[in-house]
């Protein structure tokens, strides 16, 4: 039996084993996919909230501003990219003028630092393509930008490191209460027993919580749509832009990330289905004509890819954080939406103390807190690259051209701790296949050392999840036999018998 | 500050890096003061993929495979000793500091290079400021060349699906042509069984025969256009006669399928090129192919501050295929695509001469009094390459290559000398798939005193 037993491995669950394996306990996280960031987690914004959307007194405006404050800190202890951007909140008319003092005040009540109002021309002195219609806007000093991959990697590659143990491709299918702990089963037939369950399974939250409990929660995943743009259009903002937020709805964002592409998004669309992870060509469209209301001219030639997460919406409205009234031992960290990412460290903390408070344990003394990253060749000076080649001439082969990824980065993306295991699981660790060409290059070859780091063939390497298989059999001429054509029969299978 | 140098350093070994350098040879450059640096392990670019025959026609008229093509070029550079790094990746390209004032990025052409002497070559390049090609491989690790003239010759990629907006999921089994054809070719592996193509370029039409001829069904090739981006042999050879259709004027939609592609959903698409609703075919598959275009890789050439045009996506060049940046030519594809490697060869020949050139000193004095005439692209005529002509660097012929934005049935080019037509010549068809192109002599245009521009345009028939 372990002490905790962590269902989800997005950055919420990741920052609750981090912060969890600071205390002398068994600490377990079970992942139905095959890697870590792979829900709602992969597919945001990437933003690190100042702390003036969230209603004073509710959960989100204090993990929001907690895990704010926590960033700079922890992305230097981590190693994970950060970026102190600033934000704007654009306001078009004297309405939204006063929706932008209402955030301000919101803001302060929230204890958000350096927020100011300030007029449209110097606002479009800081961000020369905003809008001409761009009459004021809200300044945060302290919004900021991360990445959304590398700050949930981090945290749970240092949870492992720590101790957390991970299981990868454990769908959860049962939670029971029984003799004093729970059993848990996944959808392959394994069972745990723990002592606690703290639920941070994203949109699957409410299904997890009302298997234990009578009072129900519900929700709704909210679809959200996003564009990315190549790297040539860095500069384009250096801030992130919100829109003001109306009736109408929140509006879209425009944004640096930290690798100096453009983002623009999210739609905003409740949906009932939480796997439909599908982009729609009304939600594109709309988030294109959305953000060209904040910027004019948004290089819509320079999109590179598409995708869409889903929000974990709760009817209430606010992070539901707590022990499950009526269900002793079994936590909740569930309705986890924007800004999920930004409170998660904070979330961690909390939901850590929580625990601590129901079973004190002493602190771990060989806690290693530091993390250090993979280098990047791609930003390293020329001293620096210099220097990693003479340490490791893989350093210098380079894989992917369009992010500059070599097969030194890669090698330590797949030994890491928690290493990659899938084309997707590489991507988010170091980059390759995220750029222009979007992998058409690098995935032969990313494949090739993939296969022979992990001792299998490259039949059998997969884009992310079991099923998604790059290759389907032999050609002809390499199949002499003619049994393995057709994807009838796999060479590999027929090897190992 | 260097930890070698080069006369020419040639970024690329395809098959426009590989003639750029034989040429440059063949025009007197000693083979060791070239450099060719090359990403791949092996020589011969793309075409290494590219096992089907139909290459070489215009050049050896001969019927070769893609490597077979290759080997020819590949035997010259090796006869001739012309050094190769390979597995070397190139990662900045600078203009060596204090030299950036002369070579003024704006300028065309080496006029940005008066304030050099003479007509020594080595002052001329060295004039046009040397270049600093930082690249590095496992073996010599990260170094920086001085060169005296570099020839961008690194070919393009493929449009990927993310560029297209195409809406749906996200799972494996979504590829561009060029990598399936790598898969296959090469790897010896099938990306999948039943195929949608969505595209009609040449890679998407090979890649329709090739997957057919492996034993996969290939469903349909989708095309956007009402018309094909391919070669028409292409579509007869590759599609008609394996009875593959080609639905012109139509696009994907919708791509199901969670973790590997489930269903493709195509649909028609009027004259604004959006879906009709209700003209949805809904294909049950494993893969998607896609060839919707090809981009010359310029990102290096950016970094330098080359021009690029917003047609082609390539370098805006002159006469001898250098770019804005003075001792920067540019040839092949990442000058702009080209249908057929014949005519890569060919330009990559051009460029290696001219950079020779350069650096022997056979340049005419840049102090000469020399007289540019624009060449303007109109009427249909989408670009045309070069941009520009010097009289005094013109060969006896020049080529002017190019393409048209539609499919012109009858209609004629016609090459203008200011506002008279110079010449018209009729074509029973000109296709956006289809490169052209008109030769012009440098005695007509020596004796057009005061022509102010070339324009080429494209008449249709009445």
């Amino acid at each position: 039996m372990v002490d905790v037993l962590i269902i989800g491995a997005g950055v919420t669950g990741s920052a609750i084993a981090r912060e969890l394996a600071r205390t002398e306990r068994s600490v377990l996280v079970l992942e139905r996919e095959l890697d870590v960031c792979e829900g709602t987690s992969k597919a945001n914004s990437g933003i690190v909230h100042a702390g003036h959307d969230a209603k004073p007194g509710s959960m989100k405006a204090r993990m929001n501003v907690m895990g704010s404050r926590m960033m700079p800190a922890l992305s230097r202890e981590l190693d994970f990219p950060f970026e102190n951007n600033t934000s704007l909140v654009i306001g078009m008319s004297a309405e939204d003028r006063e929706t932008l003092e209402e955030l301000l005040e919101q803001g302060r009540k929230n204890g958000v630092a350096d927020l100011s109002i300030i007029s449209g021309q110097e606002a479009r002195r800081l961000e020369p393509n905003l809008s001409e219609n761009v009459t004021c806007a809200l300044r945060c000093g302290t919004g900021g930008i991360v990445d959304p991959f590398l700050l949930n990697i981090a945290l749970a590659e240092n949870a492992n490191v720590n101790g957390v143990r991970f299981e990868f491709g454990r769908a959860v299918t049962d939670i029971k209460r029984e003799r004093g702990g729970f059993v848990v089963k996944c959808a392959d037939g394994s069972l745990y027993e723990a002592k606690f369950v703290v639920n941070a399974a994203g949109v699957y939250a409410d299904k997890f919580h009302n298997m234990v409990s009578a009072h129900k929660l519900h929700i709704t995943p909210r679809r959200g749509e996003y564009l990315l743009m190549d790297r040539k259009t860095q500069g384009f903002v250096r801030a992130t832009i919100f829109q003001c937020p109306t009736k109408m709805g929140k509006g879209v964002l425009v944004t640096p990330t930290c690798h100096g592409n453009l983002l623009i998004g999210p739609t905003a669309e409740d949906i009932d289905d939480k796997e439909a992870t599908a982009t729609t060509a009304k939600g594109l469209a709309e988030v294109l004509a959305k953000a060209g209301l904040s910027a004019e001219h948004i290089p819509a030639r320079q999109v590179i890819t598409s995708f869409c997460g889903l929000r974990a919406h709760e009817d209430g409205g606010d992070f539901i954080l707590g022990e499950c009234a009526d269900c002793p031992g079994f936590f909740d960290a569930a309705g986890i939406e924007s800004p999920g990412l930004t409170s998660a460290p904070a979330i961690g903390v909390y939901m850590a103390e929580l625990i601590q408070e129901k079973d004190r344990r002493p602190e771990k003394k060989n806690f290693t807190a530091k993390r250090k990253g993979i280098p990047c060749m791609a930003t390293a000076s020329p001293e620096e690259r210099r220097r990693l080649v003479a340490e490791n001439p893989l350093y210098a082969n380079v894989v992917c051209r369009c992010e500059l990824v070599t097969e030194g980065e890669i090698l330590d993306a797949i030994h890491r701790p928690l290493g990659a295991k899938t084309l997707d699981g590489i991507k988010r660790r170091v980059r390759a296949g995220m750029g222009r060409c979007q992998a058409g290059f690098c995935t032969p070859k990313q494949m090739d050392i993939l296969a022979r780091e992990l001792g299998t063939d490259i039949g059998a390497i997969v884009k992310s999840g079991p099923e998604a298989r790059i290759l389907e059999g032999y050609t002809k001429e390499d199949d002499p036999v003619g049994e393995i054509a057709f994807g009838m029969k796999n060479r590999t299978d027929t090897e190992a018998q | 500050m260097a930890d070698r140098t080069a006369k020419i350093v040639i970024i690329g070994g395809g098959p426009a890096g590989l003639s750029a350098a034989s040429s440059a040879v063949k025009e007197g450059v000693d083979p060791s003061d070239v450099l060719i640096l090359e990403r791949d392990h092996v020589l011969g670019g793309i075409l290494n993929q590219c096992i089907h025959n139909g290459f070489g026609l215009h050049t050896f008229h001969e019927e070769l495979t893609g490597p077979e093509y290759a080997e020819r070029f590949e035997k010259i550079v090796k006869e001739e000793r012309i050094p190769c790094l390979l597995d070397t990746i190139v990662v900045n390209i600078e203009i060596e500091k204090g030299a950036e004032a002369a070579a003024s990025p704006d300028g065309t052409g080496i006029d940005a290079c008066k304030a050099g002497s003479g007509n020594d070559g080595a002052a001329l390049s060295a004039a046009c400021g040397r270049k600093l090609v930082s690249a590095m491989n496992k073996t010599d690790g990260y170094f920086t060349i001085e060169a005296e003239t570099v020839i961008l010759a690194m070919g393009c990629r493929e449009r990927p699906r993310g560029a297209l907006n195409i809406p749906g999921y996200r799972p494996a089994g979504i590829y561009t042509a060029g990598t399936a054809q790598r898969f296959v070719n090469i790897e010896g592996r099938m990306p999948g069984h039943r195929v949608v193509i969505l595209g009609s370029g040449d890679i998407g039409l090979i890649m329709a025969r090739r997957m057919t001829l492996e034993g996969a069904k290939v469903e349909v090739v989708a095309e956007l256009m009402p018309y094909s981006g391919g070669l028409k042999r292409n579509i007869v050879q590759c599609l008609d006669d394996f009875g593959i259709p080609l639905k012109l004027s139509h696009t994907v939609v919708d791509i199901r399928g969670k973790e590997r592609v489930e269903a493709v959903t195509i649909a028609q698409v009027g004259p604004d090129r959006k879906p009709v609703p209700g003209t949805e075919e809904t294909y049950e598959c494993d893969t998607l192919l896609l060839s919707c275009g090809l981009i010359p890789e310029n990102e290096l050439s950016g970094q330098l501050g080359v021009k690029l045009s917003g047609v082609t996506s390539g370098p805006v060049v002159n006469e001898s295929l250098e770019t804005s940046v003075p001792g920067v030519f540019a040839c092949g594809n990442v000058l702009h695509v080209h249908d057929l490697v014949d005519y890569v060869s060919e330009e990559a020949a051009q460029a290696g001469k001219c950079a020779a050139k350069l650096v022997l000193g056979k340049c005419p004095a840049p102090d000469a009094p020399e007289r540019v005439i624009p060449v303007l692209a109109k009427d249909g005529v989408r670009y045309t390459v070069p941009a520009e002509i010097r009289l005094n660097h013109m060969d006896e012929l020049q080529t002017i290559r190019f393409r048209v934005g539609g499919v012109y049935k009858g209609a004629s080019v016609v090459i203008d000398f200011d506002d008279q037509i110079f010449r018209s010549q009729k074509k029973k068809i000109l296709a956006p798939g289809e490169m052209e192109q008109v030769i012009l002599k440098k005695s007509d245009l020596e004796h057009a005193a005061d022509l102010k521009a070339v324009t080429i345009r494209v008449a249709q028939a009445e």
